[in-house]
């Protein structure tokens, strides 16, 4: 690369041109619905959500733009670099992590708290990607060459699930064999592992540890827990359906003012939101997700290169995961698994995972008409 | 580049069937929301509603309970403490510290303040000490400053102004047990008291009153957040006695140099009960405050028991206070005053020799001087003549051996033995013995002082069945008691023999007569046997009250009426082990009976100068 300043400016500046504003405008205004659900859920104070979380943000923000402006070539030639390095915290976790509410998935990095796990599932996408991409689309069809990506898989899965999480495990297991779909593996293969699944089942059950089991059984009924997921759930169904068509109105939830929904700003945030706005704010919401995710599927499906189409959609895929457990879970149609909102729940490790995966979308849309050989060099 | 087309083209395909999943996903979101807000938007609406407002019950103030003239004997106090909310006070034991300089350091329990305070949520107050004089209030809050977390709560306690004289009759209020609580909502609050005796407990329902309700929005932790609706309750009724509250002074004053005593003044025509005292008593005062473990292990060993109303419980074989029964038995019977049995000292009946109280005898008696000296003789051989059932059943007639339907609360039956209640209960033949000792009022026959009182109030008042009670009623809603149908000659010769007991040279009470005429009182002595006297000890003189154990003296017992001209007043006493009718109950009984009229005609005069005066 031998460009001068100026025209290194110059580039940056069409560069900038390129990115699809709309995309960043949808992911601003989830944001900022986050921001006021926040700043209600403190009952009618910035401090100590909102506040930072619109700095978390706009890092984020940053963060995002400079992964969209880079080059897709250069994720495609380091893709495992992230991959490994999100791997390596997964494994410090294991060994210096933090516990909070029972498990480990905190990495204390003295000015702030890292959940390495939600940044895995975006660097497994890059680096399934760039493992797809790179096979001929013939050896798709050989077993020996779906290993590696199984592998892939399966590291993080493991981590994870010891923490534990089974919940982010089965996350990235859902995560992985999307992609795997997408990228063309046969039908047949998903039935022969979930006949194999099936079988194994009864087989493996046995087995396990009395904790393990307990541990699955918690996961499949949280009813049984003593920490009260049950009472959480029923919680939180009584606050979103009194909600009713309207909502309460903004900030008078009274169900969420007055604490009977418990991690009102974390993961039960769809909650609050649906009882201050009701149907039609819940509703309204869902649109929005779904034009973000219509977005990213879009920008998948413009994307000349095997590896831009796989990481977008890739991509789109976590996100979409990310809401629907989430959303289902608050309306007492899925397990308890403690999964945030993306962009909208508290936390930063999420906010900043998810902006840096709509970064790599960006990425893909800028350079959609990039050529690209089978090793990221210029087609 | 063949090969490149293909994954495209399979890469859409797939890409578009997980768009579709996704959208079906969503949909399903998108229904279940609609589910939940629309379909069951009234039944989460009602879930959220009991969720968040709570009903509280707010106590109603107990009523009072006055006099018969309006003064207060019950009435509820403002009772302060010292409360601790662990949020506002930051270091607890500092504050602590500070509190227990300011009160005395070991009248509260720091460690139990430390233990509730981990157990409650950290906004819940916490007492520290009831029960603050007005000295302590004033301390705390001059240094309010110093204490932050600590606050000054008001509640109301019951309170008996004129304590132990008041404790039997109103008895004392508590805290609600198990078998007390019914579907009154109100007896669940914690602290509430309810009415454990006497009066408390016998017009409770009154007194309580209705509990009011306060609405409040809680939040999940149970703090209230504010109020919503609020409905007052209704506060207990105003209960005025019978009592006069001066007299029972008096007679608590009187009583109290006795180890232990029971009286009690009626109205003869309506049952007003004016005075009643069991002595020693007890502090109701400490119940309300809720009793020390002390406190209460020495009220139950106490020997004399404080706790019991010996007026309504106290059953004691009534000695020849029982002859006034006998008499009008007798009289009913058909024998005559001049029916004359020679007293030598003792009867003898089958191998059993059965004595009179006076060693040598009386002489010539017939039924009025056999009352008036209580010839014990001359009743062994009325008795004999009309037989125990007879006796048993004027007895009844007179109110002994029976409950009153009144609201005198826990009374004790007594006893009147019958033939047929021997054969039921000890399954064997009444024996002649038997009968002479129950016309002496002894052997089986037990009666409460209250009874012996109706019994005298009966036998004066021109033979009406008259029940005492304790609540006033007031003007026209004078009750109407049958007659009993004794013959009024009979009543004449009784009364009259009564009168001699006290007025009459020879009379067994001659000591304690009142000597004006107006306020002149009749009466009957009785000395009634606790244990049996043996052959030995009537030989060696050892029956001699002064020479026993207090335990096995005999029980000095009075009945009285007064005045005299126009009985108004019936008395009971009984002192119980406290040797002769004579020499012990009957100075008690008159100066009673002196006082409640030196009190009627006091008030008489008040009024008359009022009256003239205006």
């Amino acid at each position: 690369m031998m460009h001068g300043r100026k025209s290194g400016g110059q580039r940056l500046m069409g560069k900038l041109w390129q990115v699809n504003w709309t995309l960043v405008l949808l992911i601003g205004l989830l944001a900022s619905i986050g921001f006021a659900m926040l700043y209600s859920a403190a009952n009618g104070n910035l401090s100590p959500w909102a506040s930072r979380q619109m700095a978390i943000f706009a890092v984020g923000l940053v963060v995002m733009l400079a992964i969209g402006l880079v080059d897709i070539r250069f994720w495609l030639r380091h893709a495992y670099w992230p991959y490994g390095l999100t791997l390596a915290m997964l494994a410090g976790v294991e060994i210096l992590g933090k516990s909070k509410g029972g498990a480990r998935r905190w990495l204390d990095l003295e000015i702030f708290q890292l959940q390495p796990s939600e940044f895995v599932k975006f660097t497994l996408v890059l680096a399934l990607a760039r493992y797809f991409h790179r096979l001929n689309f013939d050896d798709i069809g050989r077993p020996q060459f779906l290993l590696v990506p199984l592998f892939l898989i399966a590291l993080p899965v493991v981590l994870v699930q010891r923490q534990p999480d089974l919940g982010t495990a089965l996350f990235m297991l859902l995560g992985g064999a999307a992609i795997f779909f997408i990228a063309g593996v046969r039908l047949w293969k998903f039935a022969v592992v979930a006949l194999a699944i099936m079988v194994a089942v009864p087989v493996v059950w046995p087995m396990l540890k009395d904790y393990q089991q307990e541990r699955v059984l918690t996961f499949l009924s949280p009813e049984r827990d003593p920490g009260d997921k049950g009472y959480q759930i029923l919680q939180s169904k009584i606050a979103l359906g009194s909600g009713g068509t309207f909502g309460r109105g903004f900030m008078k939830g009274t169900q969420s003012h007055l604490n009977f929904l418990p991690e009102r700003q974390t993961d039960f945030i769809f909650t609050m939101l649906a009882e201050e706005f009701g149907l039609f704010g819940g509703l309204g919401l869902l649109g929005l997700y779904a034009m973000l995710l219509a977005y990213g599927i879009a920008i998948a499906m413009r994307s000349t290169s095997q590896f831009g189409r796989l990481l977008a959609m890739g991509v789109t895929i976590m996100v979409f995961l990310y809401v629907f457990i989430n959303i289902a879970m608050v309306m007492g149609m899925l397990p308890v698994v403690g999964l945030p909102l993306p962009l909208i729940s508290r936390g930063g490790t999420a906010m900043l995972a998810v902006l840096g995966g709509f970064g790599l979308v960006i990425s893909v849309y800028v350079h959609r008409d990039a050529r690209i050989g089978r090793h990221g060099e210029d087609g | 580049m063949k090969a490149e087309k293909l994954r495209a083209k399979v890469f859409s395909r797939r890409a578009a069937i997980v768009a579709g999943g996704q959208a079906a996903l969503f949909a399903g979101l998108g229904a279940r929301l609609y589910y939940l807000q629309v379909v069951q938007a009234d039944r989460y609406r009602t879930l959220a509603d009991e969720n968040r407002i709570n009903l509280r019950l707010l106590a109603p103030p107990r009523g009072a309970i006055t006099d018969r003239f309006g003064e207060l004997l019950a009435t509820n106090v403002q009772n302060y403490r010292v409360v601790i909310i662990r949020e506002q006070t930051g270091d607890m034991a500092a504050t602590l510290a500070r509190l227990a300089k300011l009160l005395a350091p070991d009248s509260f329990d720091a460690a139990r303040i430390r233990h509730d305070a981990k157990r409650r949520r950290a906004f819940v107050p916490i007492t520290v000490r009831e029960n603050l004089t007005w000295d302590e209030v004033s301390r705390l809050e001059v240094n309010a400053p110093n204490l932050p977390g600590v606050g000054i709560d008001v509640g109301l306690s019951r309170h008996y102004p004129r304590g132990a004289q008041m404790a039997h009759v109103l008895g004392y209020v508590a805290a609600v047990s198990e078998a007390d609580l019914t579907d009154d909502p109100v007896l669940q609050l914690p602290g509430f008291r309810i009415g454990k005796r006497g009066i408390e407990r016998r017009f409770d329902a009154r007194l309580r009153g209705k509990a009011g309700n306060s609405q409040v929005e809680v939040n999940a932790f149970g703090r209230v957040i504010r109020e919503i609706r609020r409905q007052d309750g209704q506060p207990g009724a105003r209960l005025a006695l019978t009592l006069d509250a001066g007299l029972q002074a008096f007679t608590t004053k009187r009583l109290v140099r006795e180890r232990s005593a029971a009286a009690v003044i009626m109205n003869v025509h309506n049952g007003d009960v004016l005075t009643m005292v069991s002595s020693p008593g007890f502090d109701p005062n400490e119940f309300s405050a809720g009793i020390s473990r002390e406190s209460w292990r020495r009220l139950m060993r106490n020997p004399y028991s404080p706790l019991s109303n010996k007026v309504l419980q106290g059953q004691y074989p009534p000695g020849s206070t029982f002859k006034i029964a006998v008499a009008l038995a007798a009289l009913e019977a058909g024998i005559t005053v001049g029916h004359r049995v020679f007293c030598r000292g003792f009867i003898e009946l089958g191998d059993r020799k059965f004595h009179c109280w006076k060693k040598g005898g009386h002489g010539k008696m017939n039924i009025q001087s056999a009352i008036r000296e209580s010839c014990d003789v001359y009743f062994y051989d009325i008795a004999l003549k009309i037989g125990v059932d007879r006796i048993a059943e004027m007895s009844r007639r007179l109110g002994l051996g029976e409950k009153y339907d009144s609201d005198l609360d826990g009374q004790k039956a007594g006893l009147i033995p019958t033939r047929a209640w021997k054969r039921a209960v000890i399954g064997s033949r009444w024996q002649k013995g038997e009968t002479a000792v129950a016309a002496i009022g002894q052997g089986y026959v037990l009666s409460t002082p209250l009874q012996l009182a109706v019994m005298t109030a009966r036998a004066v008042n021109g033979g009406i069945a008259v029940v005492p009670r304790l609540a006033l009623r007031a003007g026209a809603a004078q009750p109407d008691f049958p007659s009993l149908g004794i013959s009024a000659a009979a009543l004449r010769i009784v009364a009259d023999a009564m009168d001699q007991v006290v007025n009459h040279y020879l009379g067994t009470a001659r000591k304690s007569r009142i000597e004006d005429p107006a306020m002149a009182i009749g009466g009957k002595t009785g000395t009634s046997q606790v244990r049996r006297i043996t052959m030995a000890e009537r030989a060696a003189d050892l029956h001699n009250n002064k020479k026993k154990r207090w335990r096995d003296r005999d029980h000095a017992l009075f009945v009285g009426f007064a005045p005299v001209t126009a009985p108004q007043y019936a008395v009971a006493v009984v002192v119980e082990h406290g040797g002769g009718g004579s020499k012990t109950a009957a100075p008690i009984a008159s100066a009673m009976l002196a006082e409640a009229q030196r009190r009627d005609s006091a008030r008489a005069a008040e009024t008359i100068a009022a009256v003239s005066s205006s």
